[in-house]
């Protein structure tokens, strides 16, 4: 009985180690994927804290107590002290985020106050106004907080954040909904791609397709369009689903309450860079799927390539916004995951989207290329 | 007579992986497969290529058939080349092997539709052809189930229908009644003699003795890649029968080893 077991536990080990793909994927990939994803959350994380600390936010003080001046003057060399009366109109350009600032206002005679002995009558109150979604602001904030915290607190500090429920909105879902979209749509086309090209080759069914006299791009070309427009569906499918059920999800009533409310220019931007994103996984996934030797093998050779779609997926989370660098929307996979984050953001530029829509579709028309000759290359539909 | 197939020094070399290398028993990491065929077929005719396991017939139609590319070498068939004008060849060839094979979440109904219109015949056609050929096999009662639920033989008729639904000049079959029960068989084997009265051309591959006596019109004697001996069955048999030639070829190739 244990010399059986014993055989049966060599044979499994034989079976896998005698298989690099599958040592690659199970052993050595875990390992890498986590050290490669947390090294880039680590830096991106490190980006977001430098580019908050590297910009100049404007603190704005009202009734400036001579007890305290030193201590503002010298919080943080990013921060600018003024002495000024905050008013109703500096508090709406800050929640229209048109002045990058933190507005301090003291009661008068906060220091006289202080020193005479404060009565539960007569608590100073410290107002804080600032907006959430600037990032340096909610920086400087958090250090003005933790330094009245400190203080001793014989007075109140209110904090009171002027981002409208829009903004607020908006920053949460430029951060979350691009990577769950992309997820969405990779699964879609994970779904059926590996069965549709390398199925046919491990069912034998692409020889019968090859011997017509169907051109190979004409192949290569439905293969794509078929896969994008199945995928499509799919993706549309749990959009649906995740925009309604997210804000419930989240406690945050419905979606109009998290300002879940996008022109139909910012709808029909989303849908063309979808379909974008989606041809370009229907192309990529194709390409490795016509390399593998059955759907398995193609199941494996796609995962590394999901994980590195996923990880682009979780980048706008340690960003402020979506880049104004153009180059950057030729990347494939990560431009949509750009326009998304501004269609979301309500940031959206037409010009970004035009150049996704463009590099992708030429990414697309490169891919029907190489698998044409991937049709046509007897050593990779009919290796073994 | 007039020919439909010139084969003129086809060529095909593998090159062996380690796996491959490992089940071939060799440290070749090259091996040639087909070595400078030539041969005519003539239209009307069932010529035969028989030869062992590994002899090159099976690459020899794949090159036929436009699948693979030769290294070297040329097939002109019905006046196009299978190297210069591979679309052409497929639309004038109908092509079967047992590696085949037919989607099987699809019905007969669909898929005879679906390969009739890569091949470009036109809807009447189509549906009178369907309608032929499907009473012809007794696919009609299962035209609308699913390949999968099909009988292994239901499924082998349905391939070879599907690879006649351009109704082609040349039919080229390899290895046509493996795997076979006797019945359909001896369907398969009525049909490509029908179809030969009909002027088609048929080239087939087959290690079967008797298949060749019983269909083939001519020979071609296909061992380790050559073509030892072409020519009308009676020719080549010179009064023997032709599994005594072939083995006496077999042994002047093999000098004596077998």
């Amino acid at each position: 009985m244990k010399s059986n077991t014993l055989t049966i536990i060599k044979k499994e080990f034989a079976r896998f180690f005698g298989d690099r793909q599958l040592l690659f994927t199970t052993v050595i990939m875990p390992g890498l994927l986590i050290y490669i994803i947390y090294s880039l959350m680590g830096t991106g994380i490190q980006n977001m804290i430098n580019e908050g600390a590297n910009e100049v936010v404007a603190l704005q003080v009202e009734n400036m107590p001579a007890s305290l001046a030193p201590v503002l003057g010298s919080l943080d060399s990013s921060v600018v002290v003024t002495e000024k009366a905050v008013t109703d109109d500096d508090i709406k350009q800050l929640e229209d985020k048109e002045i990058n600032a933190v507005l301090l206002r003291f009661p008068e005679g906060f220091d006289n106050l202080m020193a005479g002995g404060i009565s539960n009558d007569s608590v100073p109150a410290v107002e804080i106004y600032y907006n959430s979604t600037n990032n340096a602001a909610a920086r400087v904030n958090m250090i003005l907080s933790t330094m009245f915290n400190n203080y001793g607190r014989p007075f109140t500090v209110s904090e009171l954040d002027q981002a409208s429920d829009e903004s607020i909105g908006a920053m949460i879902w430029s951060k979350i909904l691009p990577m769950l979209i992309i997820m969405m749509l990779f699964s879609g086309v994970m779904a059926i791609a590996p069965s549709s090209i390398a199925g046919e080759k491990e069912r034998g069914t692409i020889a019968t397709l090859l011997v017509t006299p169907m051109r190979r791009n004409e192949l290569a070309l439905g293969k794509i369009i078929s896969l994008s427009g199945i995928a499509l569906l799919s993706g549309i499918s749990s959009f649906i689903g995740i925009a309604l059920s997210l804000p419930k999800m989240v406690g945050m009533g419905d979606a109009a309450d998290l300002g879940f409310h996008y022109t139909t220019s910012d709808y029909f931007a989303l849908l063309l860079v979808i379909f974008a994103s989606v041809l370009i996984m229907a192309s990529a996934v194709s390409l490795l799927s016509a390399l593998a030797k059955d759907v398995k093998n193609a199941g494996t050779m796609v995962t590394p390539f999901m994980l590195v779609v996923m990880l682009a997926g979780l980048l706008p989370m340690f960003q402020n916004g979506a880049s104004d660098n153009m180059l950057v929307y030729l990347i494939p996979f990560y431009n949509s995951i750009e326009v998304m984050t501004a269609v979301f953001g309500h940031e959206m530029q037409w010009a970004t989207v035009f150049v996704t829509l463009v590099s992708d579709v030429v990414y697309t028309g490169i891919a029907v290329w190489g698998l044409t000759r991937m049709f046509n290359s007897e050593k990779v539909m009919f290796s073994r | 007579m007039e020919e439909i197939l010139k084969v003129d020094g086809l060529s095909k070399t593998f090159t062996l992986s380690r796996k491959q290398q490992k089940i071939e028993r060799t440290t070749a990491k090259r091996k040639v497969a087909v070595d400078n065929l030539s041969f005519s077929a003539y239209r009307g005719e069932i010529f035969g290529l028989l030869g062992p396991n590994g002899a090159g017939k099976t690459t020899t139609l794949r090159m036929l058939s436009t699948l693979i590319r030769p290294d070297s070498g040329d097939a002109v068939l019905d006046g196009c080349s299978v190297v210069n004008q591979p679309a052409e060849v497929r639309g004038k060839i109908g092509f079967l092997t047992s590696e085949l094979k037919l989607e099987d979440f699809f019905t007969p109904n669909y898929l005879f539709d679906f390969f009739s219109e890569l091949h470009g015949v036109d809807e009447e056609v189509r549906n009178q052809r369907k309608k032929e050929m499907f009473g012809r096999f007794g696919i009609d009662q299962f035209a609308e189930v699913k390949v999968a639920n099909l009988s292994t033989g239901m499924k082998q008729k349905l391939s070879l229908v599907i690879s006649l639904v351009h109704d082609p000049e040349v039919v080229i079959f390899d290895e046509p009644t493996n795997g076979l029960d006797v019945l359909t068989a001896r369907t398969v084997t009525d049909y490509l003699q029908e179809l030969r009265s009909q002027g088609k051309t048929i080239i087939l591959s087959t290690h079967i003795f008797s298949l060749v006596e019983r269909l083939c019109d001519r020979v071609g004697i296909i061992i380790d890649g050559r073509l030892t001996a072409c020519g009308p069955l009676t020719e080549i048999c010179n009064g023997l029968s032709i599994e005594d030639r072939f083995f006496e070829m077999y042994k002047e190739v093999k000098g004596g080893e077998e």
